[in-house]
């Protein structure tokens, strides 16, 4: 795809002036790093807050009669149990029980589910979710709104100042609420691992409202390098690079988003593999790995301690936060235990590499206040 | 110095060639997070990988802008890899190469002429009536 035919978001001027670098990503030109470059981004998100431009992601509404019954055709969430004012993180499967897309839908007010997915894969999640689901609901893409994301343990005090209310929110809660004169919906969740809030709002307000948080000395704005490394650090999967189609949640390492209620019912997409790896263990699982020298990233060779080879690296990268490389890999259960010695292969050299636990920096979600 | 069009230089002091990547590339690179430094006594041809520079996004080969025998390698960048943004065309080396054709010198730019190509891109990238970087 050349430069002309990337999609800008509403944020794009802002980037620009800003001294973004801008790549392609998704199929839209967003901003990689700032002035103060990954490292300095990075390490200021963990202390304070950083503002993000994710408004490649798809923002959808599902509404219909039962929209929350429909929903769960295509995911394995709980979402008739999904109380207003929640958020749940969820996937589209397929009828092998590999991922599609992995999600966050929310109730954020009575209007139906509020969904939020992959830049990259957002036509083809609403094509899978029209023919599958589309008789039940209506899904009208917000192409109207932009996402932004301000994370770091600062951003309460910094949105609260502009909206008392996001302060009384805990993880995973999700709302409507008025901020900077527009109508906003807000979620207190986010992809680096820290405290923080997702926030949509109309696009022609986007701009002003960006700038608005950047006012306050406590906000810098943090590019998508960043945004790798924090969630590298939160083990936090990536779509398309530790999660794809082959993937299931089980060797994704999500059985957190599998409900007691929907695993029994078996009543999604690709239940019979799913169950059967929840009985019988998955043949590979994702692990987190502390790499000895050079960062091993996607594509390494992970290798047992006679050298066999046993998995891949998925993604991998060097933690600003604790100064030496991490990856996430797939690897057989029977070396997934947490102290497992492993190795990688880096240019054709063999490292040494631990498994180690998920997240790699403790997250900081605020669960009660 | 010399340099090449991938952004490596070289200072040459009689038959041994320092080479190190310029302040343009350090900064396109961003903070660099871990160096591989080549073995002494490797023997490099022009073109062929010398060192990796690693940032926390990417890895980048440097490339050896002359053939020779690698006669030292710049041990103090693995305690200190951020010394390849602090101090690119001096502390950052990566290593001492004996040239084995010296003629491969004087195919490479000098400064003058690094800095008109430097220009180019910049241009090339941000249209032509954009002024360059400071460091350009």
């Amino acid at each position: 795809m050349s430069e002309a035919d990337l999609k800008k978001t509403p944020l794009y001027d802002a980037h620009v002036a800003a001294g973004a670098r801008m790549v392609p990503f998704a199929g839209y030109s967003m901003p990689v790093q700032y002035k103060d470059g990954v490292l300095k981004e990075h390490l200021w998100t963990r202390e304070h807050a950083g503002l993000f431009d994710v408004s490649h992601m798809g923002q959808a509404r599902l509404r219909g009669v039962a929209p929350l019954a429909a929903f769960e055709e295509v995911t394995p969430g709980d979402y008739i149990g999904l109380k207003p004012g929640k958020q749940r993180y969820s996937m589209l499967l397929n009828k092998q029980g590999g991922i599609i897309d992995d999600l966050m839908a929310a109730r954020p007010d009575d209007d139906g589910l509020f969904v939020v997915v992959n830049g990259a894969c957002k036509d083809g999640d609403y094509a899978h979710m029209e023919s599958e689901i589309g008789g039940q609901v209506k899904i009208e893409r917000l192409e109207d709104r932009a996402l932004l994301a301000l994370q770091g343990p600062e951003a309460v005090a910094v949105l609260s100042a502009h909206a008392p209310a996001v302060a009384d929110m805990v993880f995973m809660d999700a709302a409507v609420m008025e901020m900077f004169g527009v109508s906003a919906i807000v979620s207190r969740s986010g992809y680096t691992g820290e405290d923080g809030y997702e926030i949509s709002v109309p696009a022609a307000d986007a701009a002003r409202i960006w700038n608005a948080l950047l006012e306050d000395e406590r906000v810098r704005p943090i590019g998508l390098g960043a945004r790798d490394s924090l969630r590298l650090e939160a083990g936090l999967p990536l779509y398309g690079h530790d999660l794809d189609e082959t993937t299931s949640p089980v060797e994704g390492g999500l059985n957190f988003a599998l409900s007691k209620k929907r695993r029994e019912a078996g009543d999604f997409p690709g239940a019979a593999r799913i169950q059967k790896e929840l009985a019988e263990g998955p043949s590979r699982i994702r692990v987190g790995l502390k790499v000895e020298g050079a960062p091993a990233r996607e594509g390494a060779e992970i290798a047992d301690a006679d050298g066999k080879v046993i998995g891949v690296i998925t993604s991998g990268g060097f933690s600003p936060t604790l100064g030496y490389p991490i990856a996430l890999g797939f690897v057989p259960p029977a070396v997934a235990e947490v102290g497992a010695k492993l190795n990688v292969i880096v240019r054709g050299r063999t490292q040494a590499a631990e498994v180690v636990p998920t997240p790699f920096v403790p997250n900081r979600y605020v669960r009660k206040i | 110095m010399r340099f090449t069009k991938d952004h490596e230089w070289i200072s040459v002091d009689g038959d041994i060639a320092t080479v190190g990547i310029t302040a343009y590339a350090a900064d396109q690179l961003g903070d660099v997070v871990f160096v591989e430094t080549p073995d002494v006594g490797k023997t490099v041809k022009k073109g062929d990988s010398l060192a990796v520079v690693e940032s926390v996004k990417a890895a980048s080969d440097v490339y050896a802008p002359v053939s020779g025998e690698v006669v030292e390698s710049n041990g103090d960048l693995s305690g200190a890899p951020e010394t390849v943004n602090a101090a690119p065309e001096a502390g950052g080396w990566f290593a001492k190469v004996k040239l084995s054709d010296a003629s491969e010198v004087d195919a490479l730019m000098d400064r003058a002429a690094y800095e008109a190509f430097l220009g180019t891109l910049y241009a090339r990238n941000n249209g032509p009536d954009a002024l360059p970087p400071p460091h350009a």
